[in-house]
């Protein structure tokens, strides 16, 4: 297992190069740059401000700059469009609220997710059954850009319960709606994957076995069933997870909290390189430990399963 | 001497205080003095040379002061500036700067804009406002940008601590105007050498406008309180100013109405019904900005606009007034001159266009459009460019609509922003959607975008409009000039000028002293208060 690991986290290192490399090609594939603006730059002022960022360089060498400033300072290098911060505080800033948000979704996500899913199976084809399907088919089809519009009009224009958006780590009311709109549509599809993966499991032969020597049937889904109907799930919540701290645009956008999913797809959108990148590595990086996560999950879920 | 530097002579001979707005009898203030308004986006930066967004140009004007500040008409008042004097041939401006202290309690000294102006110019500092110094005409400016001078050769001096004397290069009437733009503020040159990039950080900043920075969490809010070292703080009522950033218009409105923001953007189409359930709260007022269809008359463009003809009849064809009463909905007027009606001093010419009726328009787009040679045998076909946005497509559908029945067809071109950018530059368009804001309040904002060597990117260049342009600098009446430029860009049309804009905003009746007849929309919240309710 630590070999594996090891042997993992090995070839982590080439693909985040890979990925830099790449990334940054592409981003300079694409038209205009970070100082393309309606009031086109004279031309000695453009030359002034690519000449400042090292965007005079040929490529090759600010993709060596860049990936030395990672290595060598942990500098991911000044935003083009945020000229007054560096994108190690942007990340520093956004980051952490992404993270406590995302996180809280994950959570919700999966406790109701799961206990839904697994209620539908025990109950297969009974009312639970029909009203968990219910329940997720709406939370799928209500994307979360429709229902972040709906939750502030409710709870915040007609109840008054709680802030319309921004951000407070101190106060929670600001985490309740992010919350609910991030999670609903993933927690869907868990309680969806789960109730499949449950009433496989059921009818498989260890359960029949497990029933007929007369275990009490909480013991039987607790023990027997639930944790190796968790591998599905357990196998689309790495990446989800992931997806979740780090890329939530639409909340970032109709709750106003800072977050760095907005900042990461401004980030394309003004051509701010540096952020761009440096948004790119983080998830990058975390996509590989999620995805080495859930592998060590799979061995510890599943017996079967040995590195 | 022209008529703005007569009257800004006149106030300054008066030493009239910038009198901030005053609560008016029988008025109670409320008893917490907060405006919280809304913004679209993060504040880029407060950084006075960095700043290129209007909402950040908002911001700088309550944390900094420059020479002049803009009274509630949008007539220029005296700033950090007491008084001001021009030499005879315009090319040396003297200014006498009043007793005003930072927010440090240090003093605002000539050098301090010596200091800030030249490190806009400053090479190293690679500020994208840095051809607001050259727009200035200010002494060396360009060529210290072009690395070709040290950027303490610029035309601007401190002769002592309260004087400051700027050269230009080439007499400006616009100049004075210039200066409350917030590329021209000072900066406190100890604060910039001591913290660097990170010196507009809150804790940091130091400014010497009547609010100081709090807190600014980017892309979440921003909170000024009342600066006790601002010259004129006995006069400020206001304490708190926040600006708030709602990405999505819609949800900015619901918090509007919620009660969380003071003042709100009305979402496009939804004017008319709020401006009925709430008369008191919407409002509609002029905003010095210009919406066009600009047509790539370049080498690279197609054919087919190259011939004056065909440019007038697109024009003809496009039924502003749909697209203003039945689109836009928001006060917003037909745009038949490129300058925006409500700029100061500008007389727009009595163009033919704007007499006739549709029907009669299109009448004669259809003759010139025969005589150009086209026509049902012959239709013609062109590109609409625009960049992603709900309303530039609507209306894109729109003149696709209205030039149809004429024989043109039209494929719309929907791009990114950065993409319709850089092809906009590149001339690699055929018709291309374009907008632009004023700078200062004087035509020349609007007109020096069509001089062969202004930014004009569908590179259409006309010898007698330069030549006016170029006459208008140093003019002592510009009025009949910019009449005859805008007559020679109705004849010519380099761009169909579609619509003029408004500013469109939902404004709590409970505060008090925001600008609504000021076109550029500055406002400074030292004048606002808040009454009870």
């Amino acid at each position: 297992m630590f070999a594996f690991i090891l042997r993992r986290l090995a070839i982590a290192v080439p693909t985040l190069l890979l990925l830099i490399v790449l990334s940054f090609v592409l981003m300079h594939l694409a038209p205009g740059g970070p100082f393309t603006q309606e009031r086109a730059l004279p031309p000695q002022v453009l030359a002034n401000l690519n000449a400042k960022y090292g965007l005079d360089d040929p490529l090759w060498r600010q993709i060596w700059n860049y990936v030395y400033g990672i290595l060598v300072h942990f500098d991911f290098g000044p935003s083009f469009v945020y000229p007054d911060r560096t994108v190690n505080q942007l990340i520093a800033d956004g980051f952490p609220v992404t993270l406590t948000y995302g996180t809280l979704s994950f959570l919700a996500a999966v406790l109701v997710g799961v206990t839904l899913g697994t209620l539908a199976a025990i109950r297969q084809n009974g009312w639970l059954d029909y009203l968990a399907v219910g329940i997720s088919i709406g939370a799928q089809v209500l994307p979360n850009f429709v229902m972040a519009p709906l939750l502030v009009l409710a709870l915040t224009l007609w109840l008054g319960w709680l802030p319309g958006g921004g951000w407070s780590f101190s106060d929670p009311s600001f985490w309740i709606m992010p919350v609910i709109a991030l999670s609903t549509s993933y927690m869907a599809s868990i309680a969806r994957i789960t109730r499949s993966s449950m009433l496989e499991v059921l009818g498989s032969n260890h359960i029949r076995t497990a029933r007929a020597k007369g275990m009490p049937e909480r013991r039987v889904i607790l023990r027997h069933a639930l944790r190796p109907a968790m591998l599905p799930v357990v196998s689309y919540l790495g990446p989800v997870f992931v997806s979740m701290i780090t890329g939530s645009v639409v909340i970032d956008i109709y709750f106003s909290t800072g977050g760095i999913g907005k900042a990461f797809v401004d980030s394309a959108l003004n051509r701010d390189y540096a952020v761009m990148m440096g948004v790119t590595i983080l998830v990058g990086a975390l996509t590989i430990l999620f995805n080495l996560v859930v592998d060590i999950l799979y061995a510890w879920i599943d017996p079967k399963i040995r590195y | 001497m022209s008529k703005l530097f007569t009257t800004t002579a006149l106030l300054a001979a008066l030493a009239l205080p910038a009198q901030a707005v005053q609560p008016a009898e029988g008025e109670t203030l409320a008893d917490s003095q907060t405006y919280t308004y809304w913004l679209l986006d993060a504040i880029k930066s407060l950084d006075p040379a960095k700043n290129t967004d209007v909402e950040g140009s908002d911001v700088l004007r309550q944390l900094f002061e420059g020479l002049m500040n803009e009274d509630a008409a949008g007539a220029m008042i005296p700033g950090v500036a007491e008084s001001h004097q021009e030499s005879e041939d315009g090319l040396t401006h003297t200014f006498t700067l009043r007793d005003a202290k930072w927010s440090n309690g240090d003093p605002v000294t000539a050098q301090d804009f010596v200091f800030a102006w030249q490190r806009v110019v400053n090479p190293e500092t690679a500020s994208e406002y840095a051809w607001f110094l050259e727009l200035m005409n200010i002494q060396n400016a360009t060529q210290i940008i072009a690395g070709e001078m040290a950027p303490d050769q610029l035309g601007v001096r401190a002769v002592d601590d309260k004087t400051l004397e700027v050269k230009l290069t080439t007499r400006t009437p616009y100049f004075l105007k210039t200066l409350s733009h917030a590329t021209t503020f000072p900066v406190p040159q100890k604060v910039v050498e001591q913290h660097g990039d990170a010196w507009t950080q809150p804790g940091n900043l130091v400014g010497n406008g009547a609010f100081m920075l709090e807190s600014h969490n980017l892309g979440v809010d921003i909170t000024m309180v009342k600066n006790p070292n601002y010259w004129d703080a006995e006069n400020v009522v206001m304490e708190t100013v926040r600006g708030v950033t709602v990405n999505d218009n819609n949800i900015g409105l619901t918090r509007y109405l919620a009660g969380e923001l003071d003042r709100v953007q009305i979402p496009a189409g939804q004017y008319p019904r709020l401006s009925q359930e709430y008369p008191d709260q919407a409002i509609s007022i002029p905003y010095s900005c210009s919406y066009a269809y600009v047509f790539n008359v370049s080498d690279k463009g197609p054919e087919a606009l190259k011939d004056v003809r065909v440019r007038q009849a697109l024009s003809l064809g496009l039924n502003r007034d749909i697209i203003v009463n039945q689109v836009l909905q928001g006060g917003q007027k037909p745009a038949y001159s490129w300058t925006h009606w409500a700029i100061e001093g500008f007389q727009a010419p009595d163009a033919e266009i704007a007499t006739m009726t549709q029907e009669e328009r299109n009448e004669k787009a259809r003759a010139l459009l025969t005589e150009a040679g086209y026509g049902p045998d012959n239709p013609l076909s062109l590109s609409l460019q625009y960049n992603t946005d709900e309303n530039h497509k609507k209306l894109a559908i729109a003149a696709q609509q209205f030039w149809k029945p004429l024989g043109v067809n039209i494929t719309l071109n929907n791009v990114e922003w950065k993409v319709h950018t850089d092809r906009m530059q590149n001339q690699d368009f055929d018709m291309a959607r374009y907008a632009w804001c004023a700078d200062y309040n004087e035509a020349t904002t609007f007109l020096d975008w069509f001089r062969t060597d202004g930014y004009n990117s569908g590179k259409w260049s006309n010898a007698e409009y330069d030549k006016l342009m170029a006459e208008s600098k140093t003019a002592e009446d510009t009025a009949p000039l910019y009449k005859r430029a805008e007559e020679i860009l109705a004849e010519e049309v380099p761009a169909a000028f579609v619509y003029h804009y408004s500013k469109v905003d939902m404004i709590n009746p409970a505060i008090k002293g925001l600008p609504t007849q000021n076109v550029t929309n500055a406002w400074y919240a030292k004048d606002l208060y808040r009454v009870a309710e």
